[in-house]
């Protein structure tokens, strides 16, 4: 039996998601595994838009911050059930992308840079200025979805930490599964000719603005979804999840590994979330070793890490 | 009424510092079509090198020199080490390579110095001008008087000199630039050099008034890169023209509508203004190729 | 080929994450604090404060002849990272005790890790929620905002002042602040009349003091911030020539807010402080002289810079947990807790901190001393 490259990659994924914590040394690396795992859920989303439909955006962590305060205020303010809240906020923030991105996505490069930078700044200030609603700068906490309590009841009894780093190894599977199947469908197809060719694609009768559109509220749902279980886990949530800073290190997160394909851009996540956690031991040089590490790779390695890796491994096999 | 000419006076400070951030940009993007993130950095080095020179004892018109200098060289050495070995990367590898170099000044920054907030005295004293019931500082003139004398000397820059118009030429089509003789290595490296001075210079004149420390860079990048989109990337009179904008912008809303959220209300001008005139202000029209 | 590429790099980023932590402790103490990003004017002091005492206390030969090992995290001001690094601290550091929390949200996030984990928390930032309700690991050492503006508020009443403007950073600092002052200000029979705000890079305030300027009847203008803002507020109060009495919070205690707005604009400018900022002016008497004055000389001599409130605050977290592990006589977390929750008539340079199983502040209004800037200096005015 041949297996097909997506069905391998989805295995290869859930197999190393299943066996690290045979390596872990403490169960401090399952809050680091969770943390992979939700970021790389946000870059699986941005893998659809900057690889596939080779658009950027700058303020996708505007739609995280949607997806982590509709888990923490539908709670408080409608009685909502925490999972219910992250579904509410998958759909808020799709109809969002989809009104503002109608206009956006007109603009080319760096103009569509800032005009995402705007939307994203746009949504941190509503979070840190409406105190009264949000907690202001200072956050909020969250309520727990009580799905640990309900694996409990059937005998399944798992610490907090192991808890969410299955339960988002889980979600990220799936959110990879769904991107590689867009991969291969006629919408894929259609996205990657336009990122080939907006001219081209128009030409041969692709409605480019509607599927650029497509590719952008897609991958704002994915970016909610990621924003929703940061706030379950941590229990708390800031504006900060919806800050400039956020959206940059999604992106960086996205193209370091690889924006062409998903396990590439999960690579990346995986790298730059380890990253800072290793480069304590610098003390004080962390920032500029991040920001060496930011440069050095986008200099050596264009396409990302693993497009790179793999060529040059491609190439020594030869 | 001596409360709008004291929000008009207010935005016209703000909008000068901005537009002397957006002014470094545009000589960049003309040479390479880069957007440097990392000039918000020049600003914050030119006002940190100047702290630190000025604190050591060195005269206040010296440490501003040095520190114009200095940043000069770390623009060079920025554009020979990360900016010419990425020719040809698409845009987002280009965004994250300048916000990794603003990253790691940033580091550096603050092993070298410190973390503290800094600010040396006014050129000319602290004591308030009157202008039509209202009041503006001496130093606010240095930076409206500096964000003008900059314009107009990359216009001339731009529209007079050989060299100008050999750094349009180089953006333009670099390879046919170099055919018909321009140095085009030499113009990268002048237009980093000169982007980062104005950059420091914008840092000298500033500090005074906003303070400096380690970690202004990014935001004052973030406000400067705004104004730029808005007057049209690459276009001097743009730069200004968008910053001036943008800080009367912020000043009037704070003033008439709410403080909280002035920033809001740039950035959803700026959304609109993108929505109806793609290129900015005063952009260059593009067309797309196959 | 690519799975057990990544399952070798999963096992590899293992081995070098634990070789980050060695072992052998005789008592291993945590802290998580802010010494980059936003709220590093608060958390850079902090650190170096926290590494300094743990310097000189395992050169005195440590506590009951045991050494401290000290691990420390930069979180940058970020919540979700400062989670991590509390998971860090308690799952694979081990410690018996964290020190932390430079801002409120930090705080928050550390706190139900710490909870969790039964750990005693000690936090550095200043809102009342963090200790009110009281939570059974957690613990403070600056004064609540609450007390800052109560403390201020007092001083407008007694100078007669019912009618007020406020102008406040957008910060975290500043909106818990603004809030904290806006809940408790009825009870002073005081009415805000113009509410404004600024971010905190902001480079001019005029406009938003040109609206305060021009309501009837501001008898005075209270600045809840901190870093940068209020100094270039104080700078635009001047330039303005308001003239009414300015208050500044206790956010800008420090020697550099009366060298960053100039002495001529701070002149006559309030705010509530601790005794470390007026060290000099401290009779022998005082119960606080030869902490703060220790503090302050030790810091000095270590960094080079002046000391500020915020590293007065790791100070004392550390004193007080010093304090109660002697005390407790050893490093079980829960007998650590219980002997925090008794610490009793510590002098620290925030104040002399009494704990209770219902107090885990233990510092009252008597702590905070109002101080006037006059000649580029601080006298005590009270």
């Amino acid at each position: 039996m041949r297996l097909s490259s997506k069905t391998i990659t989805l295995l290869g994924l859930a197999v190393v998601i299943a066996i690290a914590p045979v390596f872990f040394p403490s169960s401090f690396y399952y809050r680091v595994g969770s943390l992979i795992f939700v970021n790389g859920l946000a870059v699986t989303g941005l893998v659809i838009l900057i690889g596939y439909a080779g658009q950027i955006s700058l303020g996708h962590a505007g739609f995280a911050g949607i997806g982590a305060y509709a888990c923490a205020l539908a709670p408080v303010h409608f009685g909502l059930h925490p999972a219910l809240a992250a579904v509410l906020g998958a759909v808020l923030s799709g109809i969002i992308a989809w009104l503002v991105g109608r206009p956006i996505l007109r603009l080319k490069g760096y103009y569509l840079a800032v005009a995402s930078l705007g939307f994203g700044v746009l949504v941190s200030m509503v979070l840190a200025n409406e105190a009264a609603i949000t907690g202001g700068p200072d956050g909020m906490a969250v309520e727990d979805p009580g799905l640990r309590g309900a694996l409990k009841a059937i005998g399944i009894d798992l610490s907090n930490t192991e808890f969410w780093y299955a339960f988002s190894g889980l979600i990220l599977v799936i959110g990879a599964w769904l991107a590689l199947n867009l991969y291969h469908s006629p919408t894929g197809r259609a996205l990657r000719a336009l990122h080939g060719s907006e001219v081209a694609a128009r030409a041969v009768g692709i409605d480019v603005a509607g599927y650029k559109l497509k590719a952008f509220v897609i991958s704002a749902v994915y970016a909610s979804v990621s924003g929703s279980l940061l706030a379950l886990q941590n229990k708390f949530i800031t504006p900060d999840v919806a800050g400039f800073m956020h959206s940059i290190e999604m992106v960086t997160m996205t193209v370091l590994g690889g924006a062409g394909s998903v396990i590439g851009a999960i690579l990346g996540a995986a790298i730059l979330t380890i990253l800072p956690q290793i480069l304590t031991v610098f003390q004080e040089y962390e920032q500029l070793l991040l920001g060496l590490v930011m440069m050095l790779v986008m200099i050596f390695m264009r396409d990302g890490l693993l497009p790179s890796i793999a060529r040059r491994l491609r190439r020594g096999g030869e | 009424m001596p409360e709008l000419m004291q929000f008009f006076l207010s935005g016209i400070t703000v909008g000068a510092v901005y537009a002397l951030v957006a002014l470094g940009f545009t000589i960049i993007y003309n040479a390479s079509d880069v957007v440097n993130f990392a000039q918000g950095e020049f600003v914050m080095l030119g006002g940190m090198i100047t702290v630190f020179a000025f604190e050591a004892g060195l005269p206040l018109p010296l440490a501003a020199l040095i520190a114009i200098l200095g940043t000069a060289v770390i623009g060079v050495a920025l554009n020979r080490l990360a900016i010419e070995p990425a020719r040809g990367a698409p845009v987002v590898s280009l965004i994250i390579i300048t916000i990794g170099a603003s990253i790691f000044i940033r580091g550096v920054t603050q092993i070298v110095f410190d973390k503290q907030i800094h600010r040396f005295p006014a050129f000319s004293g602290d004591a308030p001008i009157a202008v039509g019931g209202a009041t503006i500082l001496p130093q606010s003139l240095w930076v409206i008087a500096g964000a003008l004398a900059v314009f107009i000397g990359l216009w001339l820059f731009f529209t007079r000199t050989l060299v100008g118009r050999a750094v349009l030429a180089t953006a333009n089509n670099r390879i046919a630039a170099q055919l018909v003789g321009i140095n085009t290595k030499f113009i990268m490296t002048l237009s980093f050099a000169m982007s980062a001075a104005i950059g420091a210079l914008a840092g000298v004149l500033v500090t005074p008034i906003t303070l400096t420390s380690y970690d202004i860079g990014i935001s004052l990048a973030l406000k400067g890169f705004a104004a730029a989109m808005l007057g049209g990337m690459g276009n001097p009179k743009g730069a200004l023209v968008g910053g001036l904008l943008l800080g009367i912008l912020e000043a009037m809303t704070a003033g008439y509508i709410s403080s909280q959220y002035k920033d809001a209300a740039a950035f959803v001008v700026i959304l609109a203004v993108l929505f109806a005139m793609p290129q900015g202000l005063f952009g260059r029209k593009q067309t797309d190729r196959v | 080929m690519k799975l057990s590429m990544t399952t070798a790099l999963a096992g590899t980023l293992a081995l070098v994450l634990g070789f980050a932590a060695p072992a052998f402790a005789d008592i291993k103490i945590g802290a998580t604090v802010s010494e980059t990003g936003p709220a590093s004017f608060l958390g850079d002091p902090e650190a170096k404060t926290l590494k300094m005492l743990v310097d000189a206390l395992n050169a005195a030969g440590g506590i009951n002849g045991e050494k401290i090992e000290f691990v420390i995290y930069d979180d940058g001001g970020d919540p979700n990272k400062a989670r991590t690094f509390a998971t860090r601290l308690v799952e694979d550091d081990e410690v018996v005790a964290i020190i932390g929390g430079t801002t409120t949200g930090t705080t928050m996030a550390i706190m139900p890790v710490a909870e969790d984990a039964e750990i005693p928390f000690i936090s550095l930032a200043g809102a009342i929620e963090i200790i009110d309700p009281v939570r059974p690991y957690t613990f403070k050492t600056p004064h609540t905002d609450r007390m800052a503006c109560a403390k201020i508020f007092e001083d407008m009443k007694k100078r007669g002042f019912t009618k007020i403007g406020m102008i406040s950073g957008s910060d975290g600092f500043g909106a818990s602040m603004r809030k904290q002052c806006l809940a408790i200000i009825g009870d002073y029979g005081i009415e805000v009349l113009a509410d404004e705000t600024y971010g905190p890079t902001d480079a001019d305030m005029t406009p938003q003091l040109t609206n305060i300027k021009g309501k009837d009847g501001v008898q005075a203008v209270l600045n809840p911030g901190f870093g940068q803002g209020p100094a270039i507020v104080t700078r635009n109060y001047a330039q303005l020539a308001i003239g009414l009495p300015l208050y500044q919070s206790h956010g800008v205690a420090s020697d550099s807010f009366i060298e960053l707005a100039g002495a001529q604009a701070a002149e006559g400018v309030r705010l509530p402080g601790t005794a470390l900022l007026v060290a000099g002016l401290l009779p022998e008497s005082d119960p606080q002289y030869a902490v703060v004055k220790a503090y302050k000389e030790a810091y000095e001599k270590a960094t080079g810079k002046p000391v500020s409130t915020f590293g007065g605050y790791a100070h004392d977290a550390f004193a007080i947990l010093v304090d109660a592990i002697k005390r407790s006589g050893g490093s079980e977390s829960s007998a650590i807790r219980d002997a925090i929750e008794a610490t009793s008539g510590l002098v620290g340079t925030t104040g002399t901190v009494t704990m209770s199983a219902t107090d885990h502040l233990g510092l009252d209004l008597s702590a905070f001393r109002m101080l006037e800037i006059q000649k580029g200096g601080w006298k005590i005015v009270e």
